[in-house]
């Protein structure tokens, strides 16, 4: 179910009432009941998908943690009698033993992951690969359902694997517990990606009812609901208009759509996240934040430490560094410098590895080649900034303008806009097409274009476009006060009656002004017979 | 704990429980008042949505319930019923009201009056399944809510709709905010009457000119969905000692099909049921499409009801044995004030039609 | 000690690494800073620091990361 739907609210106030009506002791079992209802009712046959991976990833990280503990008990015993070569021979073998098994259950889960994702998207490719080469068959493509939040429980889960195998943190003995932790219904829907470590902090401790956390929560999900349903449905209009008729929508339009899809996009994600977190809270468990104001970044990769935070850690925990100073990279890297020289060698591990994580990023994000560019975009700029620092260097050396505020704008707006055009590769239907818009907003641009009909061909009022601006400007407002600390802890110590004005005042702009519901417009009553 | 502690706990959770009841009174009272702003009036333009809800304002003590769609809410006046034939009767009708939403209407009805007959325009037979929000809304949002309104609204609610959007009429309509008038604060609270006694008046005259034929359909048969609620009509009638009365208005348009005809005829005849298909006897009534029709044949105006209700009024007291009441004081203060309304209606529809053709 | 600092100060040449100590946390070094690190490290001192030791307290201060390195050249256990 949407988290923007009356069936949700629904289902919320029944889990929270009865949370804190039963005995404290089976308060997370019953989240588990919870999740799995939830999980039900979004596809009945997600539940035997989510069920395998659990049971697979529990198993696999209770095997290993009880090689870990046999082998430490069996190890300590003998190894005072050995060489440091044995000692050494030993251990390897034994990791070597736990690696096996993590690999299995890697390669399950991600193997399941891939076909249900990927295998559609392998098949156009095919096709497109047989049509090139004259050939008259073309594969069909298969009917799979997509369970939800696949690529997010899967990774969830991994990482918990990765933590038991590095020894980082202990395997959960609980199966309830860990099926918890895999289905926790507030993540499933759009992550964040937890770490065992911090989410089992509060998941399955006994939570009694606290004013202060729940209206905490509570106001975390109603901000969220105000960015979805003012903001990011309403903007969604226009941008839907802008993507799906390229042919009238160019140049400037593209330039106008790039920009929405931005305030789009942001306030539809952190607005999820915000009701995911918010839910969370007012049950008592804490879920890490995934966003810390994205577009006040001043560069790509402060960016990506601010945006889906925990996708960005886990790639690079999990990926990125494994990857980047594994044996066969140094290899690769010393044979490198060997052969291409320095200054290339010592880049080749950052930059393959980091080209396979974006790569993979990417396609995690979608079956589509478009995702697959949009990374590799984001690669490339990345990159470029990376090689263009010594002249950043030599720049700021000469002209003091670092930290100044009118220099720090400069890099802010930069930076939205960058990451506003690689996010193109999202809307747009495919590459070239991408491109093609790309390239108009340059060739084809036209401020006079912007206030002809087609503007309002988009589908907004200007009452929406007002809605838009002032929500906007609060959503700045809100995270320009943010940056001195938690915007509801300082709303917290006004007075009561202040409180009041502004959690009913933010309801009953989500009642009124939200774009949900079937919408009035007096077309509807036109009729030719009653 | 000491009594000053304690007069303080008192005193303060008396405090929180005042605060907490004035939260709720502001709240309630807000969102009252929102859904009150943002319902439509209907009061001009689309007046249909207003009629269902004029019924409870009624003394309840009728001989005929019309209930139906607008071949009968425009095409019977219960003013000339009472002039003439001293019958007390309403007209419970909407736009393109449904043959459940009928039902529900008739079985919310018959538990406040029990009427001598009950009428039923059988067009509504050939939509088998719901149709438009739009005209839902304005046929059930009228409703005082009973358990027959909860089941109307089941059986008319379409994929998009959702129960709780009737409970709480503000999640349909908040997005009116941009086309709020000054009609939603006038009529904030109390609404005029756009009915007389359920008939909604027009007096302009257009004249049907060319009525196409019907077009052939693949399938004759009513719904089986449509019929289940004629027999249920049926037996809600019978178990409160009601004639049910079926008639079909004399609109040349929607077409009304030979084999559709049959249908009514038969189902009339194996339940003993009076049918009167008005089609067929335009001449008795002296209808005269080139004046007494003001949509090209869809519906009578004022002329063509008049005739009409003259013609069926015969029907109801000679026929059908509903005896007149005129006389009865009450009733005769009653529609007197009701002929004041009436006549003052038609008058300044009148007027208006003249200015404009002095205009023209 | 001399040796890593030199790598550092190639890195970043206008941090002072022998007095900072939130290196990591401060935002300093970055993920790359880290991977070109461990590679410079891994080849001058001959050890071999593993993915799961990359975590802020042995990255957050040139103290830090040289104890990690020394530890690792005396591997025991």
């Amino acid at each position: 179910m949407l988290f923007t739907s009356y069936e949700f609210l629904l289902f919320l106030l029944i889990v929270f009432t009865l949370y804190y009506l039963i005995p404290k002791k089976w308060q997370w079992k019953f989240l588990l009941l919870a999740s799995y209802v939830f999980y039900f009712t979004a596809g009945r046959t997600y539940l035997l998908y989510i069920g395998a991976t659990t049971v697979t990833t529990y198993l696999a990280a209770r095997k290993i943690q009880d090689r870990k503990d046999a082998f430490k008990a069996s190890f300590d015993a003998v190894k005072q009698g050995l060489t440091r070569e044995e000692k050494k021979q030993k251990k390897e073998a034994e990791k070597k033993h736990q690696f096996r098994l993590m690999l299995v259950c890697l390669l399950f889960n991600l193997g399941i992951l891939a076909v249900i994702k990927y295998t559609n998207f392998t098949i156009s490719n095919i096709n497109g690969i047989l049509h090139a080469f004259g050939s008259e068959k073309t594969l069909s493509f298969v009917n799979l359902v997509i369970p939800m939040g696949i690529s997010f429980y899967t990774f969830q889960s991994l990482g918990y694997l990765i933590d038991v195998y590095q020894g980082k943190i202990k395997a959960e003995r609980s199966l309830g517990k860990f099926a918890l932790f895999v289905s926790f219904f507030p993540q499933l829907v759009q992550g964040p990606i937890s770490r065992y470590s911090d989410l089992a902090e509060s998941l399955y401790t006994e939570h009694k009812a606290d004013y202060r956390t729940i209206t905490l929560g509570l106001e975390r999900i109603l901000w969220g609901f105000f960015k979805k349903l003012v903001i990011a449905d309403r903007m969604l209009v226009a941008v839907n208009a802008i993507i799906k008729d390229t042919e009238t929508y160019n140049g400037a339009f593209a330039f106008v759509g790039m920009l929405f899809y931005a305030l789009e996009l942001y306030a539809d994600f952190t607005g999820g996240i915000d009701i995911t977190i918010g839910t969370a809270q007012t049950l008592g468990i804490t879920v890490t934040e995934n966003f810390n104001r994205p577009y006040f970044s001043k560069s790509i990769k402060e960016y990506w430490k601010r945006w889906h935070i925990t996708m960005g850690t886990w790639f690079t925990d999990y990926i990125f560094y494994p990857l980047s100073i594994c044996k066969s990279m140094q290899k690769l890297s010393k044979f490198s410098r060997k052969h291409f020289g320095e200054q290339i060698g010592k880049r080749i591990p950052v930059y393959l590895a980091s080209f396979i994580v974006w790569f993979t990023t990417g396609i995690w994000h979608g079956a589509n080649w478009n995702f697959i560019a949009w990374g590799i975009g984001n690669f490339v700029v990345i990159m470029i900034s990376q090689e263009l620092e010594p002249l950043y260097y030599r720049f700021h050396s000469r002209f003091r303008v670092l930290g100044k505020t009118w220099f720090k704008m400069f890099q802010v707006v930069r930076t939205v806009l960058i990451m506003s055009c690689l996010r193109m590769f999202d809307c747009y239907r495919d590459v070239p097409l991408t491109f093609k818009m790309f390239g108009s907003m340059f060739t084809k641009f036209s401020v006079k274009s912007l206030t002809g009909a087609a503007f309002s061909g988009l589908g907004l009022t200007v009452w929406d476009y007002a809605i838009l601006l002032v929500g906007a400007l609060l959503l700045f407002t809100v995270s320009m006060l943010g940056r001195s600390g938690s915007v509801r802890g300082k709303i917290a110590g006004f007075a009561f009656p202040v409180r009041f004005l502004i959690w009913y005042g933010l309801f009953l702009t989500v009642l009124v002004f939200g774009a949900y519901g079937i919408g009035y417009s007096a077309s509807q009553f036109i009729y030719n017979q009653f | 704990m000491t009594e000053i502690q304690e007069k303080k706990k008192k005193k303060s959770a008396a405090k929180r429980g005042g605060c907490i009841l004035l939260c709720a009174v502001l709240i309630i009272g807000s969102l009252w008042f929102l859904q009150q702003l943002f319902m439509p009036k209907y009061m001009h333009d689309i007046v249909e949505g207003a009629m269902i809800a004029e019924y409870y304002q009624e003394e309840k003590d009728h001989d005929v319930i019309f209930v139906g769609d607008c071949e009968l809410y425009e095409n019977i006046s219960p003013q000339v019923l009472w002039d003439e034939y001293g019958i007390n009767s309403y007209i419970r009708g909407s736009a393109q009201q449904l043959i459940w939403q009928s039902y529900y209407l008739m079985e919310e009805t018959l538990r406040y009056e029990k009427p001598k007959a009950i009428v039923f325009n059988v067009l509504s037979l050939k939509y088998n399944e719901p149709q438009k929000e739009a005209y839902n809304r304005m046929t059930l949002d009228g409703m005082r809510w009973s358990m027959s309104k909860v089941h109307s609204i089941e059986a008319s609610m379409l994929p998009e709709e959702n129960f709780i959007e009737y409970v709480f009429p503000i999640l349909r309509y908040h997005s009116r905010y941009s086309s709020l008038t000054e009609d939603d604060l006038t009529y904030l609270v109390k609404k005029d009457a756009v009915t007389h006694n359920g008939y909604y008046m027009r007096v302009d005259v257009r004249p049907a000119e060319n009525v196409p034929e019907g077009k052939p359909l693949g399938d004759y048969t009513f719904g089986e969905n449509a019929m289940s609620y004629l027999v249920k009509m049926n037996e809600l009638c019978k178990e409160n000692g009601v004639e049910l009365i079926l008639v079909k208005a004399p609109s040349l348009y929607p077409y009304w099909y030979d084999e559709w005809e049959e249908q009514v005829e038969v189902f009339a005849k194996e339940n003993d049921l009076k049918y009167y298909n008005f089609l067929k006897a335009t001449d008795e009534i002296g209808l005269d499409f080139t004046e007494d029709t003001y949509d090209a044949g869809l519906h009578l105006n004022l002329s063509g009801a008049e005739k009409l209700s003259r013609y069926f009024g015969r029907i109801l007291s000679e026929e059908c044995g509903i005896e007149s009441r005129r006389g009865e004081a009450a009733l005769e203060a009653q529609w007197d004030e009701k002929r004041q309304a009436y006549e003052a209606d038609r008058d300044a529809q009148y007027a208006e039609i003249g200015k404009n053709r002095n205009e023209e | 000690m001399d040796e890593l600092l030199e790598i550092l100060r190639d890195l970043h040449p206008d941090v002072d690494f022998e007095h900072c100590d939130d290196l990591v946390d401060g935002g300093i070094l970055d993920s790359f800073d880290i991977v070109t690190l461990i590679t410079e490290i891994n080849d001058t001192f001959d050890v071999a620091i593993s993915a799961n030791e990359i975590v802020p307290e042995n990255f957050n201060s040139a103290e830090a990361l040289y104890e990690l390195i020394v530890s690792k050249m005396d591997a025991e256990d």
